[in-house]
């Protein structure tokens, strides 16, 4: 099949809908809006529905009554107004319901600006809403990946049913690569959903999509049985890329377009005579924690350098990885600036 | 011969709700109401947070219980994927007129075919008394102690807002202070169901409760406080009605 | 492998162009990509936008120093300028931009884009024009390349397709 030239957002839309996302909810911010903008002429050429919100709370909150019925259903949006959606993730999480949401980062915190980021990672991959619970986070690295990875994540979510997140920036949103988009799924094809609402005919239990364990023995044996699910997504899902680490002394720890920065810039150092290599977590959650530790244990291996688009967040997993076996080392841009791999290969050669 | 028998629709879970509160009444009439149209195998309700929080283990649907606020938005989607199917949201004033005032709003504006039973008794419940939206002036609360007056704003005529909106197809305000009543809002309940049944569009039934716990009244001075105070404030008729509309058209 | 930057006023087709110029590689079966900036501005505010066109793996899609350097207006010169490549080609569009480029170590074609597409039928095709003298002289993409390219970037408005693709054989011919 013939590659197109798409933006990111585009392929993200385009994904979904081929995955069989027939719901869509969202409300405008930039640099997502593609992602509704293109949802709204798309979703109606296929019989599916778009619903511009009247806020990211109503959005969410739709997608958890669509999903909740059964529907393959889906949000995205940047930020801030990510921050707004975290009571109904928290809540989606909590009774079962599969779902996917898109956060097209930029930068915080605040009103920030519309400039790409990764402050994020916190919200997206330690839970961001209230209580226990988990998100399988993805962090695609290209138009391609952003492709795949939102096709897959509704195969995932209904899987586990679990809310699963897109992370990735404004730049990756904004630019345009090649991509092989997947085919398009047959719908009826796609598993039953015997727990989603639909009108109860009497025949088995009645179905009731609800958060509310008010009973602390209850709401415990819930949240284990979540937890239970977290450690059967960590044995199953895990995905993480190893560029150039067989023989690396410095290994780079980079997700979503930062890591292609560190592709660059890893290029350069080695032509400089510096072995340095790249451990890239596909997924944010669950973290790849394992290869991590694994390098960590090598005598060649000297030092990690994590490389993000924030203060240091994806750092502290990384830290917890090597459990103190390493130096892990931070280099990071905010505000919207995006370092280059100049900027990269220069701080690795300064060997700081 | 007619005998009375307790509507299948409701389950044999005793209600929680505090003596002589209304809301097991308004449950009654809201699972009556479908069980007549023969339409129980088709709906899907919706809960709000507030006292009828646990609606969804009286009625005896597929039931969501949502976020606080979040009942319309969330009905939006669900009505999305199952558009016959019926789906009602049954909320409270906190939930409604408060929280959730962007939800209920836009569902209307949007004409979204759902029902939304709304249940005005002036006051927070579950939390123990404190003032809502619906509040009258004068009555007290547990955050407006000395009644509440200009200093705490005025309290918000959901019907009267909505009917000003294109998108709304049917707004009726009815209470539950007496059988006559009682019998009148299942009549606005059975009309707002089967405007959905038709796929007519918005409505919603707003109905007069008392909250005796809360208001620090009997159950019987309570039912009297509806008919002499808060009907007064929140006078009782229908305030838009398309089908009227069409008729005088 | 080519790493381009194309940078000048909204509205002068800047990052039309580098869409054309990616879409065109990417049929002669290259990896591309293509990084707008963006943002508040519209029309009449800056804009650019980095093209990579390459046999392999493109990695990071943010260029440090490109090799191709586009110029359409002078503010854009001098944000540019000083980080082209050595030995890299700097093209300026000598029809806005009224600087001379100082560095000695880069290669400069001056193109007087908008005059030569104005005479040609259209001063709006400036910027492919502009990708004319680009192809040509770096042997970036080849004419059918994009003349398919620009089938794909005015699909939406196709009576202007053959003035596109005339005025983009002219430059390539002249350079």
């Amino acid at each position: 099949m013939a590659r197109q030239l798409i933006k990111g957002n585009e392929a993200i839309a385009e994904a979904a809908v081929r995955s069989g996302c027939r719901y869509y909810f969202g409300y405008p911010i930039t640099p997502q809006s593609e992602i509704p903008e293109y949802m709204s002429a798309r979703l109606s050429e296929v019989g599916g529905t778009f619903i511009q919100a009247e806020s990211e709370i109503s959005a969410i909150n739709m997608v958890y009554g669509a999903a909740a019925a059964g529907g393959r259903a889906m949000t995205s949006s940047s930020s801030p107004g990510i921050s707004l959606k975290q009571e109904g993730i928290s809540y989606i999480a909590a009774s079962d319901v599969p779902c996917v949401i898109v956060n097209v980062m930029r930068a915080g915190p605040g009103l920030g600006g519309i400039q790409p980021s990764q402050g994020d990672y916190f919200q997206a991959v330690k839970g961001g809403g209230h209580g226990d619970y988990k998100l399988i986070v993805y962090a695609p690295s290209s138009v391609q990946e952003a492709a795949d990875y939102t096709y897959k994540a509704f195969d995932v979510a209904d899987k586990y049913r679990i809310p699963v997140m897109i992370l990735c920036d404004g730049l990756l949103g904004q630019m345009m690569e090649g991509v092989e988009l997947p085919p398009m799924r047959d719908l009826s094809a796609l598993p039953k959903k015997d727990w989603a609402l639909r009108g109860w005919d009497r025949n088995g239990p009645r179905r009731i999509i609800n958060s509310l364990r008010i009973q602390p023995d209850e709401l415990e044996r819930y949240i284990d049985g979540l937890y239970k699910k977290y450690d059967a997504i960590r044995q199953n899902e895990i995905e993480v890329e190893e560029y150039l680490c067989d023989d690396a002394e410095i290994i780079l720890a980079a997700y979503g377009i930062v890591a292609r920065i560190c592709k660059g810039a890893i290029l350069k150092l080695r032509k400089m005579g510096i072995k340095a290599g790249l451990i890239r977590p596909i997924t944010l959650f669950p973290f790849p924690e394992d290869t991590f530790a694994m390098h960590a244990e090598k005598g060649s291996v000297k030092k990690f350098v994590s490389v993000e688009l924030s203060k240091g967040q994806m750092i502290e997993d990384v830290r917890l990885a090597i459990g103190g076996k390493k130096p892990v080392a931070f280099y990071g841009r905010t505000g919207g600036n995006v370092m280059n791999e100049d900027d990269v290969a220069s701080f690795i050669a300064g060997g700081k | 011969m007619a005998v009375f028998h307790k509507t299948k629709d409701l389950t044999s879970k005793p209600f929680h709700y505090c003596p002589g509160c209304t809301h097991g009444i308004v449950h009654r009439l809201v699972a009556e109401a479908i069980e007549e149209f023969g339409v129980s195998e088709k709906t899907i309700g919706i809960a709000p947070v507030g006292c009828s929080v646990f609606a969804y283990d009286y009625f005896n649907f597929d039931m969501a219980e949502a976020a606080h606020g979040r009942a319309p938005a969330m009905a939006t989607g669900i009505k999305r994927v199952h558009p016959d199917c019926l789906v009602f949201c049954y909320q409270g004033d906190g939930d409604l007129a408060s929280i959730g005032t962007a939800e209920t709003v836009h569902a209307a504006c949007r004409g979204e075919n759902i029902t939304i039973i709304f249940i005005n008794n002036g006051i927070y419940g579950m939390t123990g008394g404190q003032m809502a939206p619906t509040t009258i002036m004068g009555q007290k609360a547990t955050t407006c102690p000395n009644g509440r007056s200009g200093i705490n704003g005025y309290p918000i005529k959901i019907c009267e807002m909505l009917a000003t909106q294109e998108g709304t197809y049917y707004a009726e305000r009815v209470s539950t202070h007496n059988v006559k009543q009682v019998l009148n809002a299942k009549r606005a309940i059975k009309k707002a169901l089967k405007n959905q049944i038709d796929k007519k569009g918005f409505s919603i039934v707003e109905v007069l409760t008392n909250c005796p716990t809360n208001w620090h009244m009997s159950p019987q001075d309570s039912l009297k406080y509806i008919e002499e105070k808060v009907i007064l404030y929140y006078p009782l008729g229908i305030f838009k009605d398309k089908d009227a509309e069409v008729k005088n058209a | 492998m080519h790493k381009i930057i194309i940078a000048g006023f909204g509205g002068q087709g800047i990052l039309l162009m580098g869409q054309i110029m990616a879409y065109s590689a990417m049929t002669e079966g290259k990896e591309v990509s293509w990084m707008p900036s963006y943002g508040p501005e519209m029309r009449g505010g800056t804009a650019n936008c980095a093209v990579i066109i390459s046999e392999g793996m493109v990695a990071s899609p943010v260029i440090s120093r490109p090799d191709v350097l586009v110029i359409m207006n002078n503010p854009s010169l001098y944000k540019f300028i000083d980080r082209v490549e050595e030995g890299g080609t700097v093209f300026v569009n000598s029809s806005l931009v009224d600087v001379k480029v100082e560095r000695k170590d880069v290669k400069v074609v001056y193109v007087r884009a908008n005059e030569d597409a104005h005479e040609l039928g259209t001063e709006k095709a400036a910027n492919v024009y502009m990708m004319g003298a680009v192809s040509k002289v770096c042997g970036v993409i080849s004419p059918e390349s994009a003349h398919r390219g620009i089938e794909h970037g005015f699909s939406s408005k196709p009576k202007l397709i053959y003035l596109n693709k005339k005025i983009f054989d002219a430059a390539f011919e002249r350079f």
